[in-house]
């Protein structure tokens, strides 16, 4: 039973050790027949409705659209989300996936922590054991993500190899799952990784995008001119993109992280750079040296620093369909300030990149124009950060 | 020099193939001519040289760290094809590569397959490209006369095991546990059936690997398999110089009876 797509275009496939491609069958039927099983269907339905608290609003940003002075700023409230970002989506699609399929343990990677956390979260939901692997650096980074971790009952196991970030833990997390395969289930964070991963993440994600669209609708009367969200392994951007991709008068922006700049060797913009390769059993964009080893990402932000992008994505910037600038940390921490003083919100550092684009691009724009952004995550975690950053609190 | 040929003459003196693992240039790249031309005195069936790679997530904790090794000291594909060329005409035994895609992407399909069998290559392992991917790579491989071996696992259901059994070139590698490369205790039960099933459908040697560490392993295994891999093992004992542990693994898979 395939009748989900292996590839996306020439990108995606399935390049993994033996030991998986078996489980990776039982997981995509287990899928596909959940997909088209109404009681799951509703299963799922009801934890967004009553735990995560879906709907989310669609805010329209007016100080900030003002202050910009161009086309109209809207923003997609994942932050409101119970555990503060959209990585809850498909925590729980797939802990439950999981469940149904009999595995009464989980493993997961986390960047940022919000998908440990909402992963742990579910799992506390659900009864289930849960292991996150973490990369040391990203320990550090967002202490405070680890200690919601552990209050729910997950372990976090910190990943000191390699550049101790995302990829490291990714790897970790891998040979976790092979050697524990009988009964656990691998809850991949973003829209990456083998076939069939980057289409269940996405399809746990769309609904971000679908409910965009008939909010929009309802308060506008239209479609948006353009949409815009940030790209880590590219999970809140796709969901967000999806139900538009058909709708070619909606231009789609994925914003990449530049780091330190696109053209130093401190940045995490796959794309920008263009290079193709394999990692995490996936052919995508990729951060790699002549001998085609992967490169240490960098950013500001634990949850975009990785050095791939999901497959999905890498077709649609392949088709022109979607397009992928990149904003510096300089820049995403101007947009943390700009949120936080014009509406009021704390956004994460992850979508702060977003935010920064979007307003800029909403400058050049006309007013009658509307720009949907992406606001994945709140940005309590970060403060951490930020006080290095920023300075202030009381330093 | 064939790879499957060369281990079919291993068997048909009534030993079992014993094939090394070693990580290429742990130590530097200077290690590898010597380490290789030791092992073949040893009287190895043939030699499974690794590559290094920034994130090999098929390998346990030894293997990692050799090839982290490796990589401090700047071995490459590059480096690795370059070092084996230049010491080809002493190499006496078939040379089977296990690399991750990336590095053979990086470096082109047909350059690398060219190159590697001017090195001595005559078998291909590639631990993150199963069976359904591999025809990026099968055509120019075939073209160059290296086999392409594929690994079977243990969650391989029949079907999948007939297919991989049938597509195998070289030998087949079965992989003894379910996880990474690396030291374990104890084998699945099911073992000596999961072997014969393999044989039933393959035309090449059935060669068990991933877990095996002391002769009495080998000897166990090769009771029904047709040789051994040795990993983790090997590349402890050589970053210790410790030849008499890898003697006597070697010498395990001699005249071996057959059940
Ligand atoms: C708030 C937030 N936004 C975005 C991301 C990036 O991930 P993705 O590109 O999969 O949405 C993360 C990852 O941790 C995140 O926490």
């Amino acid at each position: 039973m395939t009748t989900t797509k292996r590839r996306f275009g020439h990108f995606g496939g399935q390049f993994v050790p033996e030991t998986l491609m078996t489980p990776l069958q039982e997981l995509e039927d287990a899928y596909e027949e959940a997909k088209n099983d109404p009681e799951f269907q509703q299963e799922l339905a009801y934890y967004l409705k009553q735990y995560v608290g879906r709907e989310t609003p669609l805010y329209f940003a007016e100080r900030l659209t003002k202050k910009m002075g161009g086309a109209k700023i809207y923003l997609k409230r994942e932050d409101l989300n119970h555990t503060g970002a959209h990585k809850i989506n498909n925590a729980i699609g797939q802990a439950l996936l999981a469940k149904r399929m009999g595995k009464k343990k989980i493993v997961a990677e986390t960047g940022a922590g919000q998908h440990g956390v909402a992963t742990a979260t579910a799992c506390a939901l659900l009864d289930m054991e849960c292991i996150v692997y973490m990369g040391a650096e990203d320990v550090r980074r967002q202490q405070l993500n680890v200690f919601r971790m552990e209050l729910l009952g997950t372990k976090v196991i910190a990943v000191e190899k390699g550049s101790a970030t995302l990829k490291d833990a990714v790897n970790e997390a891998l040979r976790h799952w092979v050697t524990h395969i009988e009964d656990t289930h691998y809850i991949l964070g973003s829209a990456l990784g083998p076939h069939p991963f980057p289409t269940i993440v996405r399809d746990f994600q769309r609904i971000i995008g679908d409910e965009t669209r008939l909010q929009i609708v309802e308060q506008e009367n239209r479609l948006p001119d353009a949409v815009i969200a940030c790209i880590g392994g590219g999970s809140n951007a796709i969901g967000m993109f999806y139900p538009f991709i058909e709708d070619a008068d909606v231009a789609l922006y994925g914003i990449e992280a530049a780091g330190a700049g696109v053209d130093t060797n401190a940045h995490a913009a796959a794309i920008h750079v263009g290079k193709t390769g394999v990692l995490h059993g996936a052919f995508m964009y990729l951060l790699q040296d002549e001998n085609g080893f992967i490169q240490e990402a960098h950013s500001i932000s634990a949850g975009l620093d990785y050095p791939g992008v999901g497959p999905e994505h890498c077709h649609l910037h392949e088709s022109g369909r979607a397009k992928y600038p990149s904003v510096t940390d300089e820049q995403a921490l101007q947009g943390v300030k700009l949120l936080c003083e014009t509406e009021g919100i704390l956004p994460a550092l992850e979508s702060a990149h977003a935010i920064y684009y979007a307003a800029e691009f909403a400058k050049a724009r006309p007013a009658d124009e509307i720009i949907v952004v992406c606001l994945s995550g709140r940005g309590d975690k970060d403060v951490h950060t930020l006080i290095e950053k920023l300075g202030g609190g009381g330093q | 020099m064939n790879l499957q040929l060369i281990i079919e003459e291993t068997l048909t003196k009534g030993d079992k193939a014993f094939v090394p693992y070693i990580m290429a240039g742990d130590g530097g790249l200077e290690t590898i001519k010597p380490t290789i031309l030791k092992l073949q005195q040893l009287g190895v069936s043939a030699i499974e040289v690794g590559i290094p790679f920034t994130d090999p997530v098929a390998d346990g904790p030894t293997i990692e760290k050799a090839g982290q090794r490796a990589l401090s000291h700047g071995v490459t594909l590059k480096g690795i094809l370059q070092e084996l060329t230049s010491f080809a005409d002493e190499i006496a035994v078939p040379l089977v590569a296990m690399t991750y895609l990336n590095p053979i992407l990086a470096y082109g399909i047909e350059a690398f397959a060219r190159n590697a069998y001017a090195a001595g290559i005559r078998g291909l392992i590639v631990p993150d490209m199963p069976l359904e991917e591999s025809s990026i790579l099968h055509p120019a491989l075939k073209a160059q006369g290296i086999a392409l071996v594929q690994l079977v696992s243990l969650t391989s259901p029949p079907e999948r095991v007939k297919k991989l059994a049938a597509a195998s070139e070289g030998f087949i590698y079965a992989i003894t546990v379910n996880g990474t490369t690396g030291v374990r205790a104890e084998f699945a039960e099911n073992l000596p059936a999961h072997f014969s099933e393999l044989k039933r459908h393959s035309n090449v040697p059935v060669l068990a690997g991933f877990g095996i560490s002391t002769p009495g392993q080998v000897k166990e295994l090769s009771t029904f398999a047709d040789g051994v891999i040795v990993g983790s093992q090997i590349v402890a004992a050589l970053e210790k110089q410790d030849w008499a542990t890898i003697e006597s693994l070697v010498h395990a898979a001699k005249k071996v009876p057959i059940l």
